[in-house]
């Protein structure tokens, strides 16, 4: 009746898993009764969860990413602790809730807080910086959320029902065949991945299709923000790369469910099979992740320096080259598995030229600060701190990408910090970079500045501290992933990184606290303009927060910096002469529904209870039969309310302080910001 | 073939021989495993072949695209899909026969 659950799945073995499930129960119900405590049940359901609005479901993304970090967080802080103390002993983690710990960090990291965050910025701002008034499929695109958010959950209910895999965040086999990995963590891996895919994979087809068909009239593709590009490559990269990534893992389950022997040792399997299929995913994955960074280290740049961008056009056609050269590198993450020397030196060459574009972009971004008027503000740190810090990573990437030094240093610690180094600089400071910088468009007001500051000044010297001591310990030649170790020349870095990892630590407390304080005090910090950092793309055009249908009238667009271009024609503010009615996509819970059954469908197969599999698999097909035959499933905002609403923004707008425009003279209702513009 | 591109949308009768190829190119591979018509090798090879011109005859006869009237850019993106498909299927093929040859 239900599968392999029973009570022994509850997790009375350590004191340290019961307080993991503890805090997660209580976390969840806490949450639960401040929401029915302000009655906000009906408010949330209504106008967030069933939302169809790019705007709504890009924050909830970004909100699942915040949170996904915290949980990802602490399993980095309870490993460096663990590191720190477990010379000659066994530390305070048995190794298997260890091997846990490793293994669910990587998953959450990748798949529930870079994936989050990145779908929930592009959702955000991609359509207000293309002038368009929704995605191209905003019932998919809610769907994608809820998906996604279901593997999450999956997850996080490994904590309290069973265990989470211990075969690391890329699952080999044979290690996490069914013969040595008998219970049901694998299968959590497996199914989380595979519906959060499956999500991943709707926002790339969506956004490559808004991206390509739903351009305001005039943005022809080297019109397109930097951002909107680098979005448009990693949709690419998303849709081409994920199959890879359901492939592996569907295989593996057959194995495991089915007794099949795709990448098993016996009976004709290859258990490189599982690695080759898997990085094939997975180095287009890195990309997925770091190129849309790259868009908003591009942006903020500008913004920042007061300039145009330098060699918008290199920039594009590198982004390009790296969206396709991240196609051809994938053996470099297993040359160790014995392949002839032609085959580790065509993918050793390939991984070192895809450095180049890399590099191409860091001189643009350094040839538009040249003889800019920079201004510090946090946006501008984490990519000052990004730009340092990634060249860094880069090197000792080019480093790893020669064969022969790969097989000294692979399974190091310094291959740890190797992409730590790329992946905390290049893309969770770019999604920092990217959420402090457009928070003002999303919620009407801005960010308070100091404890953003400090919040960088600690996830920098933080992350310094907590992963060059891993660079040297990877040349001590420490394995990665030690539970215990008996090498007492290790312990002193170990404490280091730990006392990094605690820095770090101080760095989410002041992005938290800086979320209060600027909550609180956020009448002092209204943006009225909608412009608050004198941007010079498209979604700065709109109001903050904007309208439901983003654009009253659709933006003609003639130049690059479309809305650079409108303020120095001094029509930026025009009012249109008259107003027509909108057709806007109606909430819909077939989304949420959908991502809820997603949910159970993948805790039932994970527990092996097949009848409950069966009949959620019935009802998503039901539920996506109701969604596909509703006729009336939009809206209409009519030319009156419209007008009520834009009039109301006029109002705002005559708040915001007046402002020369430096490349022009036109004055402008901008940045009511201290002494930011003179 | 031939007629089929002479008229200007689908038809019934495009439909139908998209339909028949589809059976006929699936039934082919099917009856080489079913009946062991060939050895090993040839007829994972005729599967493969089989497979490919499967995928061709559902893009012109169900999707619609051919060279005449399918926008550029439908093109460049197929050609783009069938590029990368070969990068990882040819790189697949190499990196796993080499390892195998090795540990022979």
């Amino acid at each position: 009746m239900l599968g392999k659950l029973t009570i022994d799945a509850l997790p009375f073995y350590s004191w340290v898993a019961m307080g993991g499930a503890m805090v997660t129960v209580l976390g969840a119900l806490a949450v639960m009764g401040v929401i029915t405590w302000l009655g906000a049940w009906g408010y949330l359901w209504r106008e967030w969860l069933t939302s169809v609005d790019h705007k709504r479901i890009g924050i909830m993304y970004i909100v699942l990413a915040l949170i996904m970090l915290l949980r990802g967080f602490v399993d980095a802080i309870m490993m460096r602790a663990q590191q720190a103390f477990a010379l000659n002993s066994g530390g305070y983690l048995p190794a298997d809730h260890f091997d846990q710990i490793f293994s669910s960090h990587g998953t959450i990291m990748i798949f529930f807080v870079a994936m989050p965050f990145m779908s929930g910025l592009m959702n955000l701002i991609v359509p207000l910086q293309i002038g368009t008034r929704d995605v191209s499929f905003p019932y998919m695109n809610s769907l994608s959320l809820w998906l996604t958010a279901s593997g999450a959950a999956l997850v996080m209910v490994s904590l309290v029902i069973g265990k989470f895999s211990t075969a690391g965040w890329t699952a080999y086999p044979p290690y996490s065949g069914i013969q040595y990995s008998p219970g049901v963590g694998v299968d959590y891996w497996s199914f989380a991945v595979l519906i959060s895919g499956v999500g991943s994979t709707m926002t790339g087809i969506n956004f490559v299709s808004t991206i390509f068909k739903r351009r305001a009239p005039g943005m022809t593709l080297m019109h397109m923000p930097l951002f909107t590009w680098t979005v448009l490559t990693a949709s690419v990269l998303v849709v081409f790369a994920f199959p890879g990534l359901t492939v592996s893992a569907g295989l593996l389950e057959l194995d495991r469910m089915l007794g099949m022997h795709f990448f098993t040792n016996g009976d004709g399997g290859n258990m490189m099979m599982f690695a080759n299929l898997f990085w094939i995913w997975g180095h287009p994955e890195v990309y997925i992740l770091i190129l849309p960074a790259f868009g908003v280290f591009s942006h903020v740049v500008t913004t920042f320096s007061g300039k145009r961008l330098f060699g918008y056009t290199s920039l594009v056609y590198a982004t390009a080259a790296i969206g396709i050269l991240s196609f051809t590198v994938w053996l470099h993450h297993f040359f160790t598995m014995g392949s002839s020397a032609n085959v580790n030196a065509f993918f050793g060459i390939a991984t070192m030229i895809i450095a180049v574009p890399t590099g191409v972009k860091v001189f643009d971004w350094l040839f538009t600060m040249y003889r800019g008027r920079i201004q510090f503000r946090s946006p501008m740190l984490w990519t000052l701190g990004f730009m340092v810090t990634f060249v860094i990573g880069g090197m000792s990437g080019v480093l790893l990408a020669l064969p022969p030094v790969d097989y000294l240093m692979h399974n190091t610690t310094f291959l740890v910090a190797h992409f730590h180094n790329m992946i905390i600089p290049g893309v969770l400071f770019g999604y920092l970079a990217g959420y402090q910088f457009w928070f003002p468009k999303a919620f009407g007001f801005r960010l308070n500045e100091q404890w953003g500051k400090w919040a960088f000044w600690c996830w920098i010297i933080g992350f310094y501290l907590a992963f060059m001591p891993l660079y040297v310990l990877g040349l001590l030649g420490m394995p990665r992933r030690m539970e215990h170790y008996d090498v007492a020349e290790w312990q002193p870095h170990l404490i280091v990184a730990a006392v990094g990892a605690c820095v770090i630590l101080l760095g989410i407390l002041c992005l938290a606290v800086q979320l209060v304080v600027s909550i609180r005090q956020r009448d002092q910090a209204r943006d009225f303009s909608g412009d608050p950092w004198l941007g010079r793309t498209l979604e700065w055009a709109t109001s903050s927060p904007p309208a439901p249908y983003n654009f009253a009238v659709l933006p003609e667009v003639r130049e690059r910096d479309a809305f650079q271009d409108l303020k120095e024609r001094g029509i930026a503010y025009e009012k249109p002469k008259k107003y027509e009615d909108i057709y806007l996509p109606k909430n819909s819970p077939v989304g949420i529904v959908v991502g809820g059954l997603g949910f159970v469908f993948g805790f039932a197969m994970v527990w092996h209870v097949w009848w409950i599999a069966i009949v959620c698999l019935l009802l998503i097909t039901a539920a996506l039969i109701v969604l596909s035959s509703a006729d009336d499933n939009e809206y209409c905002i009519t030319a009156k309310e419209v007008e009520k609403i834009e009039k109301a923004r006029y109002r705002e707008l005559a708040k915001a302080p007046r402002i020369l425009l430096p490349e022009s003279e036109e004055v402008v209702p901008g940045a009511p910001i201290q002494g930011a513009v003179p | 073939m031939a007629s089929a591109q002479q008229q200007s949308g689908p038809t019934k009768r495009t439909y139908g021989i998209g339909l028949l190829l589809a059976i006929l190119l699936t039934a082919i591979p099917f009856s080489i495993v079913a009946f062991g018509l060939l050895p090993k090798v040839p007829s994972l090879i005729a599967i493969a072949v089989a497979a490919i011109i499967q995928v061709g005859v559902h893009l012109r006869f169900f999707l619609h695209l051919d060279f005449e009237h399918t926008p550029r850019e439908n093109l460049a993106a197929l050609f783009f899909a069938t590029f990368l498909i070969f990068i990882m299927v040819m790189g697949s093929l190499w990196i796993m026969f080499d390892l195998h040859h090795r540990m022979m």
